[in-house]
């Protein structure tokens, strides 16, 4: 328990001026702009997007210049902003077959139809500090083809039309939206995807790849990885109609994971699935498999002892708002509850001392 | 063209531009709702194409004008009020005898600004496609 204190005002304030002037750091060296941050930075603007679940570049570059880089701290500006903002309503779910991929790659097909694309990639990098970036100058412009390329169907509808993949379910009802409605253990698919979506992404690495160093023998596969736009369409009420109100960049991750069977299923692949704003496919595949991994229950697996398998250790620990706000509240004032420690200590040593006085003259 | 195509055409132009199309076009306007900033749930599919589940918010601005007898709303992505209300007061025009006029000096080049960005990272795409090519095996030859 921590108690209200009075005092300190002054502190503060300027404690506050001084994390201005620090934020701005040398003034001779040219301010960032938003900008250059959404554009130069994108990949941690992708990350404020999706752990804030809020898709809005120029916020999250704001976020990031307030924060001072600190994404953590980013996140939890976007997702304190968004709690100001009246929900206008829901989106239909987006159609990612219809993706204009950047990229789009499969580790268990060589040969798809629309190929395996690098996109923008790390990728085949090696890894080694260019010194070139620390000059200025623009990079050599991007190859391009004379045509845009052929459709890229799903490939985990490849394995789906011999039966040998689950369905991947389907139906129009609501889901769950865990802002609106706390999340109830056990939980439902559609909660724990939204959770995921916006879950820690060094959280869900770590969860992941201890599924991958047995703890859950999900064995999965990269069925397909794509980054890029998709349009996303809602009803205007005031219209009747279906517009599209935006574009955003989303990454998208199919898992195939083995699976026996059981009494009732035949033996066939299951699927895990990961979908996050922006690019990050470190995420995305690190979603998939832990979404793979909480469906145990679903599919009879064995559960002891298999953390990334334990769906109330998972959702009550993924967020980084939530675990940041109680891991820090540590710090603020506990002087009474530390007082109460304090007392109690000294009574202790007080009566082991008289014990060992009242045993050495017996 | 449709009120459908060309009202997303407003929402996902980039905001500079929507605004500057739109500026030769501003008219005495009754404002039915003025420009409001929210947010609208992104849903997905599980699998891609199973049930819906909640992504995530986006933000959106809206706003609905009266030009004359025609009512025009604005859906924008993001955050800006002035494109919202350029969006209404196009989306008004485009009901009436001017329509004409703003598809080709608004619509077309919009239209055309998002098709060139789309098949320009398409075509960038497209060349990083991998070519794969099958080695002589050993026990083939």
């Amino acid at each position: 328990m921590y108690v209200a204190t009075k005092g300190g005002e002054k502190a503060i304030d300027a404690a506050h001026q001084w994390l201005a002037e620090e934020r701005r750091g040398d003034v001779n060296v040219a301010e960032l702009t938003l900008e250059q941050i959404a554009e130069q930075l994108t990949l941690s603007v992708a990350r404020v997007m999706a752990e804030g679940a809020v898709y809005d570049p120029p916020l999250a570059a704001l976020a990031i210049k307030q924060a001072r880089g600190d994404l953590i701290e980013a996140i939890f500006l976007v997702r304190a902003y968004r709690t100001t903002l009246p929900r206008l309503g829901a989106s239909h779910a987006v159609d990612t077959g219809a993706m204009a991929c950047d990229r789009r790659i499969s580790a268990t097909f060589k040969d798809l139809p629309g190929g395996q694309v690098l996109g923008p990639t790390f990728d085949y990098t090696h890894r080694l500090i260019d010194f070139t970036l620390a000059a200025d100058g623009d990079p050599t412009p991007a190859q391009a083809t004379d045509g845009a390329g052929e459709d890229k169907p799903r490939v985990l509808d490849l394995l789906g039309r011999e039966g040998l993949m689950e369905p991947s379910g389907e139906g129009d009802q609501t889901p769950l939206d865990i802002t609106r409605t706390p999340l109830d253990l056990p939980t439902t698919r559609d909660a724990r995807l939204q959770v995921l979506a916006r879950a820690d992404e060094g959280f869900l690495l770590s969860m992941a790849y201890s599924t991958q160093r047995g703890y859950g023998r999900t064995h999965a596969f990269v069925g397909e990885l794509r980054i890029g736009a998709v349009a996303v369409e809602m009803e205007i009420p005031e219209l009747g109609l279906t517009i599209q109100i935006g574009e955003i960049t989303l990454t998208e991750c199919e898992t195939v994971n083995q699976f026996t069977g059981s009494k009732t299923e035949p033996p066939q692949f299951t699927r895990g699935y990961g979908l996050v704003f922006g690019q990050s496919e470190r995420k995305a595949i690190s979603m998939s498999l832990v979404d793979r991994a909480l469906r145990a229950a679903e599919l009879g697996e064995d559960l002891s002892g298999v953390p990334a398998q334990d769906e109330e250790f998972v959702m009550m620990h993924s967020d980084n708002v939530q675990a940041t706000g109680f891991l820090e509240h540590i710090k603020l004032p506990h002087y009474v509850d530390f007082q109460a420690e304090l007392e109690l200590i000294r009574r202790l040593r007080r009566e082991a001392e008289a014990n060992a006085q009242h045993e050495a003259t017996e | 063209m449709d009120r459908q195509a060309w009202l997303s055409t407003f929402a996902i132009a980039p905001h500079a531009d929507l605004i500057a199309r739109a500026a030769p076009f501003d008219a005495p306007a009754q404002t039915l709702r003025a420009p409001e900033i929210g947010s609208v749930m992104v849903r997905g599919r599980a699998g891609g194409t199973g049930a819906p589940f909640n992504l995530g918010e986006m933000t959106v601005t809206r706003c609905s004008v009266r030009i004359g007898d025609h009512d025009g709303h604005g859906w924008v992505q993001g955050r800006s009020k002035p494109a919202a209300r350029a969006a209404a007061i196009l989306d008004a025009l485009l009901q009436g005898e001017r329509a004409s006029e703003v598809e080709a000096a608004v619509i077309k080049p919009l239209a055309e600004a998002a098709q060139t960005r789309r098949d320009a990272r398409a075509k960038k795409a497209e060349a990083t496609k991998v070519d794969f090519f099958t080695l002589v095996r050993g026990e083939d030859q």
